[in-house]
């Protein structure tokens, strides 16, 4: 691959929720460690994968990473800026550059808005654009994505999802980012539009040249749209690599088991798959277990993977795994 | 994506706003449209009733004819001291409704700013809030009703506006109801806005930048209408009442200036004997009350937020 | 062999405040003994209201069920009475749900939920009924089934509850369990072991299944037999095999085709899609529902919509044009 820019660099990002008790004045009696120290880099033009499943910390990490959350301790440069020491109007006026389509097309826009007021809200926060110009930067920002200019003035409750999913990239695309995460955008969509708004960001990555963090848990169309993927697991990333290497090769347990799970739409071939069955489901982010998170549903467990805490290491190029045994 | 313009597209049906959806709605419910109906009718008996009397006439001392029953020169009869009761009802309308509304405007500001700072920010100010809030509520509301009247009464003089004078215990009336009936709607708006700050519209207006003060007036607000006017519409009919209360226990709006509530003041003493001097008033107050409810019981149904059915 | 359950030409439409939802129209199928039928289809084709109209529980108003038979041993359910639906539901005929957290009461503990069921209709003691349902919390996989027991629903993960439930559902040994969508809402790891769970199950009591889904990896995995719907109408039906190596709607090859693709070099060749959206249920068309959207689409589709035939062994589909020519049949 050639060298490319780094746009986005995160470094020892953790996230934190804490949980409190009193009735006036709260206090602190444990926390929910949602991003426990991940670090990722995303390069110009790229589409990175991460994946994982309920409970692992993906959205929280986008969300972090947009500083949607601040972050409790590490950093996100974008562009060489460390976004988690700016603020106010500062990061306001960095929000320009990166954005974030939603999953759910029925509640990411506001019902009682008409779609131009929906796409021109950015419009209007950084005052790029009033009045006329406004309206046809939304015709554009329609066409843009393959929607009737005329819908302008309608409700969101008057369209199907895949619609409101497009009037969502729209108004994602409003500020001309160059960096949009999308967090799990197809999920809530029915198969036939899921492929439809695929399509679509693969189209604008390419005619606006953007910058894809895409969240999700569907294995099969994150291999199909991302460049390289990222696992994670109970608020860590347990393995990062190219796409086609992370899919043909998976080194971690955890990873190992996750495609083996995913069902393919062809009988012969699934029915004919040895599955890695996990027992149990992911412990809680409150009390993460000791050592390698992993380590008790690990089919590979041994001794000491209940105490020594796994590094992150490039086992083959481009191809870094966090675990004890590989 | 040609083929696909061949399906109806939404183009073709006229828009719908929530707005229209909810009045759609509301017209289906028989006993909202009743109560509107009668509403109205009291509201053109006020009005109208105002043009043709005037009100010189509703205060108009005729010792000669005091306390004298319904006839066709005083339709609903005559008080104690011989002033026509249909005029003052008429004028004393006025005051009631005035009173109602102006109340409830008091109380929604004061109710929606509390519950919308306190379910946003949450934290201690939310803390702190809500502990005011609750004490307000444990207070009997009547109580404080008759303490601040009684507190405030006399400190504000009479006043013109638009060539009529009023008693200034109208503004203090107006003033104590209102400052005593925002916290139902405190707690209702603060619900609302703690779940609405979850939603995704929400967390997508802080990824674009749009400020605090934008997020709650712009975006949660408007999603939390259905409550506030239902309950704003409901509290009509309660601040009515309210002012008929205290004005009945002689600490509300002060004579001449007619209200309901000292209608049925000065009826205290002739219940049984002259009962036309409460029996208008009480009619009024109670078809002004039904009707309101039946309203609000209308737009609780219309506005509900399931309502909004989404073409699929 | 005789089908256990067969639905004939239901018909199901809802009343609603925006016109009649016409939600099921005129669909046939059947499931044998010990087989699972796997009826796939997007969100609005009618699926799930097909098989809440086999355990009549279909809200009415504002549905109402407009014609056809649902024949269950010989009997159409269609004439049973609420009373004699009671003695079917849950004892004969069993569901699950997408949702396990809405469909177990938040306030009873999951044991007296498993047993209540055997209590009503197997005529079970309390004891009896415990000992029951503690024999299905470990063969469902539940560790430590004594103490959990007297838990709560909230107390277990989503793929625990689900387990719940369907332990609720085969308490009493039913002759049928239909499952709308009960992996859709958990983690893919998660989802494989409830699979697995049911295909060992359904060997090991011997149950028909009757599974709804919009996954058709999901179908491929358990289904012998396959209905795909679109619109109230099913398109295709065949043997799974039969299905996925040659489908012969238009629409089952463009939702395969709009899958990303499994092997590895065409993993990343841009993905076919069916332009538009799935229709309403309000509208009405003249011809084939799937027409604004067909590749395949000809003159007669617009006007006539096909009614299904058999085209090969077992192989049925309801569409005028053949996908592999090109050519109206």
């Amino acid at each position: 691959m050639n060298e490319s820019q780094t746009l986005v660099q995160v470094k020892a990002l953790k996230k934190y929720f804490p949980i409190t008790e009193g009735i006036i004045f709260q206090r602190e009696t444990g926390s929910i460690k949602a991003v426990d120290d991940v670090s990722f880099e995303i390069k110009k033009g790229e589409t990175l994968g991460l994946v994982g499943e309920s409970g692992c910390g993906k959205t929280t990490t986008g969300r972090t990473l947009i500083q949607l959350y601040r972050p409790t301790a590490g950093d996100v440069f974008f562009e060489g800026i460390n976004l988690a020491e700016t603020k106010g109007k500062e990061l306001r006026a960095l929000r320009k550059h990166m954005q974030m389509i939603f999953q759910d097309p029925y509640a990411s826009l506001n019902p009682r808005w008409t779609i131009s007021r929906i796409i021109t809200e950015p419009l209007r926060v950084h005052n790029i654009a009033k009045g006329k110009a406004s309206m046809d930067k939304v015709a554009e920002l329609l066409e843009l994505v393959q929607l009737n200019a005329n819908y302008m003035n309608r409700y969101p409750h008057e369209f199907s999802g895949g619609q409101r999913q497009r009037v969502g990239i729209a108004r994602a695309l409003a500020t001309m980012p160059k960096f949009i995460i999308c967090d799990e955008p197809i999920s809530a969509l029915d198969v036939s539009i899921q492929a439809q708004i695929v399509n679509l960001l693969e189209d604008l990555q390419e005619q606006l040249g953007l910058t894809y963090l895409f969240i999700a848990h569907d294995l099969s169309m994150v291999r199909h749209i991302c460049d390289r993927v990222a696992v994670m697991y109970l608020g860590v990333i347990v393995e990062l690599a190219d796409r086609d290497e992370l899919y043909s090769n998976p080194l971690h347990p955890y990873t190992q088991a996750l495609l083996s799970a995913v069902p393919i739409p062809d009988p012969r071939i699934t029915r004919a798959r040895k599955r890695i069955i996990l027992e149990g489901s992911p412990p809680s982010p409150e009390n993460p277990p000791t050592g390698c998170r992993f380590h008790p549903r690990c089919p590979n467990a041994k001794e000491g993977c209940k105490t020594e805490t796994p590094q992150w290491r490039e086992i083959k190029p481009n191809h870094w795994v966090c675990c004890l045994d590989c | 994506m040609t083929t696909a313009e061949i399906t109806l597209d939404i183009t073709d049906r006229p828009p719908l706003t929530p707005g229209q959806i909810a009045i759609r709605r509301f017209r289906r419910h028989k006993m909202a449209i009743a109560g509107v109906i009668l509403l109205l009718g009291v509201v053109l008996f006020v009005i109208v009733g105002s043009i043709i009397i005037s009100e010189a006439d509703s205060n108009f001392i005729d010792l000669e004819a005091r306390l004298s029953p319904p006839s066709l020169e005083h339709p609903f009869g005559t008080d104690n001291v011989g002033r026509d009761i249909l005029a003052r009802t008429i004028y004393g309308g006025q005051i009631s409704i005035i009173i109602g509304l102006l109340a409830v405007v008091i109380s929604i500001v004061l109710g929606v700013l509390v519950g919308a700072i306190s379910g946003y920010y949450g934290g201690f100010i939310d803390s702190i809030l809500m502990r005011f809030t609750e004490a307000m509520f444990n207070i009997p509301s009547l109580f404080l009703l008759i303490i601040l009247a009684k507190m405030l009464a006399g400190k504000i003089p009479t006043f013109t506006f638009w060539g009529r004078s009023f008693s200034g215990s109208v503004i203090v009336i107006i003033c104590v109801i209102g400052l005593t009936s925002w916290m139902y709607l405190a707690r209702i708006v603060r619900a609302n806005v703690l779940s609405l700050k979850e939603q995704e519209f929400v967390t997508a207006a802080r990824c674009i930048g749009a400020s605090n003060l934008s997020i709650i007036f712009a975006h949660i607000l408007p999603n939390t209408l259905a409550p506030i006017i239902v309950s704003a519409t409901l509290q009509v009919a309660g601040s009515i009442i309210s002012e008929a209360y205290v004005s009945f226990l002689g600490v509300g709006v002060q004579p001449p200036t007619a209200t309901w509530g000292n209608l049925l003041d000065q009826a205290y003493h002739h219940l049984e004997s002259e009962p036309w001097m409460w029996f208008f008033p009480g009619m009024f107050i109670l078809f002004t009350v039904l009707s309101i409810n039946f309203i609000g019981d209308g737009l609780r149904d219309a506005m509900d937020p399931r309502a909004l059915v989404d073409v699929n | 062999m005789e089908p256990l359950l067969e639905l004939q030409n239901l018909v199901v439409k809802f009343h609603t405040l925006n016109g009649v939802v016409n939600a099921v129209n005129g669909v046939s199928y059947s499931v044998e003994t010990g087989k699972t039928l796997g009826i796939v289809g997007e969100s609005g084709c009618g699926k799930s209201v097909s098989v809440l109209s086999i355990m009549g529980l279909i809200p009415d108003p504002p549905g109402k069920i407009a014609g056809g038979k649902i024949l269950f041993n010989g009997e159409d359910l269609l004439t049973y009475e609420n009373r004699q639906m009671e003695s079917i539901r849950g004892a004969r005929i069993s569901m699950i749900f997408q949702d396990p957290m809405t469909s177990l009461n938040p306030v009873l503990t999951i044991g007296k939920q498993i047993s209540e069921s055997m209590e009503l209709h197997l005529a079970l003691s309390q004891k009896e009924a415990q000992g029951r349902s503690l024999e299905l919390l470990s063969l469902l996989g539940i560790p430590n089934p004594k103490e959990r027991f007297n838990d709560y629903p909230h107390q277990f993960s989503g793929g625990m509850r689900q387990r719940v439930m369907i332990a609720m559902a085969l308490s009493c040994n039913p002759d049928i369990l239909i499952a709308d969508e009960p992996t859709t809402a958990l983690d893919v790891t998660i989802q494989a072991q409830i699979l697995e769970l049911t295909k060992r199950l359904q060997g090991e009591m011997g149950m028909a299944i009757i599974w709804i889904t919009h996954d058709l990896a999901v179908i491929a995995e358990l289904a012998d037999r396959v209905s795909v719907m679109y619109a109230g109408y099913i398109v295709e039906e065949a043997d799974v095999f039969d299905l996925y190596d040659s489908p012969r709607h238009p629409y089952t090859l463009a939702l395969l085709k709009s899958l990303p693709s499994v092997d590895r070099r065409r993993a990343h060749e841009r993905l076919a899609t069916i332009p538009g959206s799935p229709p309403d249920g309000i509208a009405v068309f003249p011809g084939c529902p799937l027409a604004p959207r067909c590749h395949f689409m000809v003159e007669r589709c617009l006007h006539e919509n096909p009614k299904l035939k058999t085209i090969g062994l077992n192989h049925k589909i309801a569409c005028w044009v053949n996908v592999n020519t090109g050519k109206e049949i």
